[in-house]
């Protein structure tokens, strides 16, 4: 009965949807103020509908009811709950309904925290929310119900893949879709303001903080999936330009770069169609990577769905959507753009090198993400654009990137002189050079040119912020201003600061780890020893323990340093009890300054040697933490005092109903 | 920052280019196409037998007659799934069946053959993926079909049923026969 209730709150969601979409958007080119009051009820209406279905199929997870194919196929009784609840979106169906739950908590958010926005504008948001949520509820209904059942219902379920029995992945998915269906209202706010023809500062400012919130959700997704990839599947990787992955990661650099652009359209009415584009190219490079994963158009890692019937439908919507957009932005933006000047030397010049290269790295990963699609159609054969070509594409441009980011928020807006910055910035930029020179020699460290690359960059990101920091708190009243900036309207500041050295810290990671990290594979009988990186490693033997749901071959290793015994681990090789591939259950131990890694690979004989991976991380922690520090300074930037109280202040009178 | 009108439509022009190379994507079946091998020679090999220990098996064997090679290991259920269609496929057709026994330890290989029945002419042995790596083996069952050249002409990736069999690898093995 339940299951049923919940498929009856879908389909009411879909009809509160196509009102949703119809009204709001009639009346505010009608100028019909009731038809425009809808929007705000509606969106919450469709929240409730939402969270009934979700809250069914919860129930449905937790209380093992194997009538529901989607609950027989991805759970089982001996599960642990926590899992039983992020099984529910571990697969196809479930996934799509924390999406459009999620799309519609989104749109209640900005029905019910945009109190001041003109009318017209949020019934248009709210609008185009509701033509989103109408294609996912179809997509849904027609093709992926989550309720259907099943006669007979089977005894047991088939369990969640076992991959994603895990707490990083439990918690990753809704991250990441927060910030993938996030974008969706920055879509609709440049998607409002576009039909009606006014693209002002006023639209960037009630942008700003809704895009930078879901820029929050998007890092920390990415940041958790990476992490999970490290120590779930046992290779001691933490990015492998998956097609997934690259598929959250698009849309971040677009986002990245969203932000920058929508900060220069507020203060000075510049980049107004690029912001646009920009905000179009977010949301759809998340419908993109929805359709990647889902299609099976790239075969993947972790594609669990392959179903051209499903990839047809999407591809249908991602055209209505995203070619509409642009149908849309081609015909209005040429109307609403220009703006604010500026000169060669300024910090909109700086801005827009930084989005620019942001854009292009988005394209390179599009690009080398679909490039086997692109060979096989050009009838070149078979090839999958693999690590290597990524990494130099990347290696190439972001030192670019990075340079800017030094320069940028040192210069001045509309126009700043060369000799100026120079003054401002040799110090800092001759530092630079010598740790750059330094780490690319042997001479301290064993370096080499990509370890000069990443530090010297690194060592210009601090420099330049902390030279930016001390030459703000000195002009403005000393050390104390911190806390008056943080408690008012300069809270953004800081976000930009802690952001940035986040960036910085990100460089560490990937330098130290990629440079100084060692692998070693070895076969080792109990007993024996093995040196890596100065450690010692002691296999004790392995012997069998009983999971909840896993049997398992468990390692110990104890690790010495010198005399020292630094630590014990206990890596796995585990086989789950409803079948499929066994899983390694990587043995770490987690350090600021370095992770000592160990996986079992396969038993070697009959006297209990095993092969094992034994690896040594440096500074791989930086990575996500630097993930950690982005989003901090997220959210300083999107709960600056200024956005409260300004946006107050950017009600625009009601004469806009009338041009609207 | 005057610009011609036609440049706000590129944006659009490059999306509908995406989209039809998207199009074209998803009529290819990925379990169809994902060998990069499939035209090419096999990879050479020299494995220990499985069932005789310490006999050696190399990829000689393909030569001069048509063959499936099944990608296996007793720990896959998908293979289990397959084994009683391939004992039965053994039985009525003259190409040579090849085990690949892949990532699996020994006695639990032998004992699915031996509780299961033993579709294989053949069976190589290759625990530690050192020859699975070059055939571009990523999970079991994997079936390749190799005409008498000792060339690769099909992969399947996922288990064989009798559909697949039919609709699937028997047209092969017949465009690929040697003829006369």
């Amino acid at each position: 009965m339940i299951p049923e209730l919940g498929h009856f709150a879908l389909i009411l969601a879909l009809g509160l949807a196509l009102v949703q979409a119809v009204f709001p958007l009639w009346g505010s080119f009608a100028g019909r103020r009731a038809w425009m009051e809808l929007a705000r009820p509606l969106a919450l209406g469709q929240l409730t509908f939402l969270a009934i279905a979700f809250a069914c199929l919860l129930q449905a997870f937790l209380t093992d009811d194997f009538s529901v194919v989607y609950v027989a196929t991805n759970s089982n009784s001996l599960m642990p709950d926590i899992y039983k609840v992020s099984a529910l979106w571990g697969a196809h169906e479930g996934s799509l309904l924390l999406w459009v739950f999620l799309l519609a908590a989104w749109g209640a958010a900005v029905a019910t925290f945009s109190r001041n926005l003109p009318l017209p504008m949020i019934a248009r948001v709210i609008s185009v929310q509701g033509m989103i949520a109408i294609g996912f509820l179809l997509f849904m209904l027609l093709t992926s119900n989550p309720f259907e059942r099943i006669f007979p219902a089977p005894l047991e379920g088939r369990d969640l893949n076992p991959l994603l029995q895990d707490f990083g992945l439990a918690i990753h998915p809704p991250m990441l879709y927060m910030g993938y269906v996030g974008l969706s209202v920055a879509f609709a706010f440049a998607i409002a303001a576009l039909m009606g023809g006014k693209l002002d500062a006023a639209w960037a400012r009630w942008s700003r903080p809704w895009t930078t919130v879901a820029w929050i959700f998007l890092t920390v997704g990415i940041a958790l999936g990476s992490w999970w990839a490290y120590y779930e599947l046992g290779w001691g990787g933490w990015w492998f330009w998956d097609p997934v992955e690259n598929a959250s990661f698009m849309p971040w650099l677009v986002a990245t770069a969203l932000i920058h652009s929508l900060a220069v359209t507020e203060k000075r009415a510049a980049f107004k169609s690029w912001t646009v584009l920009l905000a179009i190219s977010a949301f759809s490079l998340s419908l993109l990577g929805t359709f990647l994963v889902r299609s099976g158009v790239l075969t993947s890692v972790h594609a669990f769905a392959t179903d051209p019937t499903r990839g047809t439908f999407i591809l249908a919507f991602l055209v209505i959507v995203i070619g509409g957009s642009l149908v849309l932005y081609a015909w209005r933006a040429p109307a609403v753009s220009g703006g604010g000047r500026f000169d060669l030397v300024s910090r909109e010049s700086f801005l827009l090198i930084n989005n620019l290269l942001l854009a292009a790295l988005a394209l390179l990963v599009l690009f080398g993400t679909l490039a086997p699609l692109i060979y096989e159609a050009a009838g070149w054969g078979k090839i999958s654009v693999g690590f290597p070509w990524f990494n130099t594409m990347f290696i190439v441009l972001s030192p670019l990137l990075v340079l800017a980011m030094g320069i940028g928020p040192m210069t001045r807006w509309k126009h700043d002189e060369i000799p100026r910055l120079v003054r401002r910035l040799w110090v800092a930029f001759a530092l630079s050079l010598a740790v750059f020179a330094l780490a690319s020699t042997r001479l301290l460290l064993p370096g080499n040119l990509h370890v000069g690359l990443g530090l010297g960059l690194t060592a210009w990101l601090v420099l330049t912020h902390l030279l930016n920091l001390s030459e703000r708190l000195k002009n403005k009243g000393g050390i104390k201003r911190i806390a008056s900036d943080l408690r008012g309207r300069s809270r953004s500041y800081y976000g930009m600061w802690l952001a940035h050295l986040g960036v910085a810290m990100f460089i560490v990671g990937a330098t130290m780890v990629s440079n100084f990290g060692t692998e070693t594979d070895v076969r080792m009988s109990p007993g024996d020893v093995h040196e890596a990186a100065g450690y010692r490693f002691q296999f004790n033997g392995a012997k069998s323990v009983q999971g909840p749901n896993y049997r398992a071959q468990r390692g110990e290793f104890l690790v010495y340093q010198g005399e020292r015994q630094v630590a014990v681990l206990h890596p796995e090789k585990r086989a789950y009890v409803a079948g499929g591939m066994p899983m390694t259950e990587a043995g770490i131990d987690a350090g600021f300054l370095r992770d000592l890694y160990v996986s079992l690979g396969e038993p070697v004989g009959d006297r209990g040697d095993w092969a094992v991976r034994l690896y040594y991380k440096p500074y791989v922690r930086w990575i996500w933490l630097a993930g950690v520090l982005m989003a901090l300074g997220g959210i300083l930037a999107a709960t600056d005092g200024r956005y409260r109280t300004l946006r107050k202040a950017a009600t625009l009178p009601a004469g806009n109903l009338a041009r609207a | 920052m005057a610009r011609s009108t036609t440049s706000y439509l590129f944006p659009l022009g490059i999306f509908l280019a995406l989209a039809a190379l998207l199009f074209y994507g998803l009529r290819l079946d990925p379990r169809l196409v994902p060998s990069p091998l499939v035209g090419k020679p096999a990879p050479a090999f020299e494995l220990e037998s499985l069932t005789e220990p310490g006999k050696s098996i190399s990829s000689d064997i393909l030569k001069g007659r048509m063959s499936l090679v099944n990608v296996w290991a007793s720990w896959c259920p998908s293979c289990r799934q397959e084994h009683a269609e391939l004992v039965r496929i053994a039985r009525e057709t003259d190409v040579q069946m090849i085990g690949f026994n892949w990532k699996d330890e020994r006695p639990a290989a032998l004992e699915m053959l031996s509780r299961f029945g033993n579709p294989y002419v053949l069976s190589v042995y290759d625990p530690e993926n050192q020859v699975g790596i070059d055939w571009g083996v990523y999970g079991a069952p994997e079936t390749f079909v190799v005409d008498a050249e000792g060339v690769i002409r099909h992969k399947r990736i996922g288990p064989i049923d009798r559909k697949v069999w039919q609709e699937e690898i028997v047209p092969v093995i017949e465009q690929y026969r040697p003829r006369g």
